[in-house]
């Protein structure tokens, strides 16, 4: 069991015919094969529809790539000027998982994208972000997929690289993971940590949650609050950014201290109040996620 | 992008918000004469009772660091452009070094009954537009958000409907503006809130927004910053971009697609993904150290990005020791290994440098950095680098 994505996820790429998205289709299809799981079954590129590559059918919309596959579940690799629109072709047509990778996207163009995809029912994991897998099952995203252990733990992170780290460390101490997503780095995504932490609450073969946040936003306090109140499962915790300086834009579109708010501190500490296990160091995922199941 | 005041003010001019008349005075002329010049054109054009001299550089508190002078007679304004030209103004936005007055803004000043705030932003947990007010203006939104956070009053903007009259309605109420400015104020905040939209500003301060005697507002000072994802679409303003505010590192990074950020420590590091890059700082210094920058290289870093960055880090002269951290899912060990010695060699690198590798390849790149004939220490993971390069650091 897990979240989201596992063995049946048909995954279509929008984007497929671009270097990127060629290269990760590739590498997602592969993990795929590897252990008889998700494949993918074709891609987008509008105008070069009734093409093959590298055994990809392409098609020129998402819609009649859907009809004709029976795909469940979209990654996005187009540019971010039009990134958006893919979007919201995916979320109209139906696809009811969408995971957008794409950084860059201006921020106007996710307020109403974020909107239509939620009026649409479907679901977007990112901009911005690494994708989201299943280990032995479903690899959607740009993340490594051998530092994966199939398991029983949640990794839930606004970084990619991040939470390869999360990951390595849990699987060197022999710990699996049930299902990893990356959320992204953007101020807005179509999928929170809240959304996240909800789901592996319900899912039977989550036993525990690494959550990873970093600075920027209120997305960590507001997770607080509901793993205070609804959460059943050990969390671990970390923020990225407690030496980043007020007012500069760390990397990511989304991790920025301003008006003194958003601090790594005050994420910390309303994590804390929430009972979740803190990691002060970005080292100690693992082994804090260790002890926290035994106790 | 941030852009300086005067340019600000003609982009909202655009979008019928009122705001001060001025002229631009740029360094490398008589900036006396110019000054004057200045004067003497809005003395015709507005005939205003006193003249603001205004340094232009891209951080607040001018005022208080002596940036901004209120002049009655040409001869004040000629010895305040003197005095502010040319001048290093440090306030708390600028850093300690301060920064530089290249350009002038010579404005018609305005009789004033009350000060106010209007900031515009993104509400992140509600994903729509904010406007805020606050009958304190002229100070520091961060400093009345701590000390009186009842004396600010927002209104979200649902993105369907866009901005309703109502909405301005609102905000003027909550300011306590007289009955009679009820629909200059309307238009105000609405032509504020579709220059935020349409121009894709990521933030828009106008503080003080002021009334005069005879009850019309104006906006007296004027910040926007643009979403960079966004400027793709606004050529117009990216002419507007100013390179002399930015600093030389960071401009140097963009070029290369590189996120770097220059900090106060001795320790460089050069991390690939922002997550780990701040990360990485921040084990550092949970280790006693103190980084010199914040530098991600991204996630499909080549050998040439590595050199760049390399050559981006050791410009700082406060750099004892590099720590390179990857975390190699798409990029290859080997050829980050390659990049490092490839860069190291060609820099002369002096300073101790520390190599973490993990990933794909990772035996690989570990092999090539061990024969490299270079002085490199090699870590096994995160906890082991940070004691290494705090080590080699001191």
């Amino acid at each position: 069991m897990s979240i989201w994505v596992n063995k049946s996820t048909k995954l279509i790429v929008q984007g497929i015919t671009g270097s990127q998205g060629l290269f990760h289709a590739k590498g997602c299809d592969e993990y795929g094969v590897k252990y008889s799981g998700s494949r993918v079954v074709g891609g987008v590129t509008p105008g070069k529809g009734g093409q093959t590559v590298e055994n990809f059918p392409v098609f020129n919309t998402v819609e009649e790539a859907m009809r004709k596959t029976g795909a469940n579940a979209s990654m996005i690799f187009v540019p971010p000027p039009f990134a958006a629109d893919s979007i919201c072709e995916a979320a109209d047509a139906g696809i009811p998982l969408i995971i957008c990778i794409t950084e860059g996207i201006p921020v106007a163009d996710m307020i109403a994208t974020k909107r239509f995809v939620k009026e649409r029912g479907s679901r977007l994991i990112g901009p911005n972000c690494p994708g989201i897998i299943t280990p032995d099952e479903c690899k959607i995203g740009i993340m490594p997929g051998h530092i994966h252990l199939a398991g029983k733990i949640g990794v839930v992170s606004r970084s990619g690289t991040l939470t390869y780290e999360a990951v390595h460390q849990l699987t060197r101490l022999g710990i699996g993971q049930s299902t990893c997503v990356g959320i992204g780095g953007d101020p807005i995504n179509g999928t929170n940590f809240i959304d996240v932490l909800e789901a592996f609450n319900n899912d039977p073969n989550t036993n525990g949650v690494i959550m990873i946040g970093e600075i920027g936003g209120t997305a960590e306090e507001e997770a607080a609050e509901y793993i205070k109140k609804h959460m059943k499962k050990p969390v671990v915790g970390f923020i990225g950014g407690a030496s980043a300086p007020p007012g500069k834009r760390m990397g990511h579109a989304g991790a920025i201290i301003s008006g003194g708010k958003g601090t790594a501190e005050e994420k910390f500490q309303a994590l804390e109040a929430a009972g979740v296990k803190i990691s002060r160091s970005p080292a100690t995922l693992g082994v804090t996620m260790q002890q926290a199941l035994k106790g | 992008m941030n852009i300086h005041e005067y340019q600000a003010k003609s982009v909202l001019k655009k979008f019928k918000v009122p705001v001060s008349e001025g002229v631009l005075v740029e360094q490398g002329g008589d900036t006396a004469a110019l000054a004057v010049q200045a004067a003497e054109k809005l003395k015709k054009e507005v005939n205003p009772s006193v003249f603001v001299v205004k340094a232009q550089i891209h951080a607040g508190g001018r005022g208080k660091a002596g940036g901004v002078k209120v002049c009655k007679t040409m001869d004040d304004v000629k010895s305040a452009a003197l005095a502010i030209m040319g001048k290093v103004l440090v306030t708390p936005q600028t850093g300690e070094h301060g920064k530089k007055v290249h350009k002038l803004w010579i404005e018609a000043g305005c009789d004033i009954k009350k000060e106010y705030y209007l900031g515009v932003v993104l509400d992140r947990s509600l994903s729509e537009v904010s406007m805020m007010v606050s009958t304190e203006g002229g100070m520091e939104i961060e400093e009345v958000a701590h000390k009186s956070p009842e004396k600010i009053f927002k209104v979200a903007i649902n993105p369907g409907t866009g901005f309703q009259p109502f909405h301005g309605r609102k905000l003027a109420l909550a300011l306590g503006l007289p009955a009679e400015s009820m629909k200059d104020a309307v238009n105000f905040f609405k032509g504020v809130y579709e220059c935020f939209i349409q121009k894709d500003c990521s933030q828009v301060e106008i503080n003080p927004m002021v009334l005069t005697p005879d009850n019309k507002l104006l906006a007296l000072d004027a910040k926007l910053n643009f979403d960079d994802n966004a400027l793709f679409r606004h050529p117009d303003l990216v002419e507007m971009r100013d390179i002399l505010e930015e600093n030389p590192q960071d401009v140097e990074a963009s070029k290369y697609d590189l996120a770097y950020i220059a900090l106060d420590g001795n320790i460089g590091c050069l991390v690939n993904g922002a997550g780990l890059a701040m990360a990485t700082l921040d084990i550092i210094k949970l280790h006693g150290g103190t980084p010199a920058n914040f530098l991600d290289v991204g996630g499909g870093a080549t050998k040439e990005k590595v050199s760049q960055a390399f050559k981006i880090i050791l410009k700082d002269p406060k750099v004892k020791a590099i720590l390179v951290n990857i975390f190699g899912g798409i990029m290859k060990c080997d050829v980050i290994a390659e990049g490092v010695i490839a860069a190291a060699k060609e820099l002369q690198l002096k300073v101790p440098l520390v190599v973490r590798l993990e990933g794909t390849n990772v035996d690989l790149g570990k092999k090539i950095l061990s024969e490299s004939g270079l002085k490199i220490t090699p870590a096994d993971d995160l906890e082991d680098a940070a004691k290494k390069i705090v080590a080699a650091a001191k």
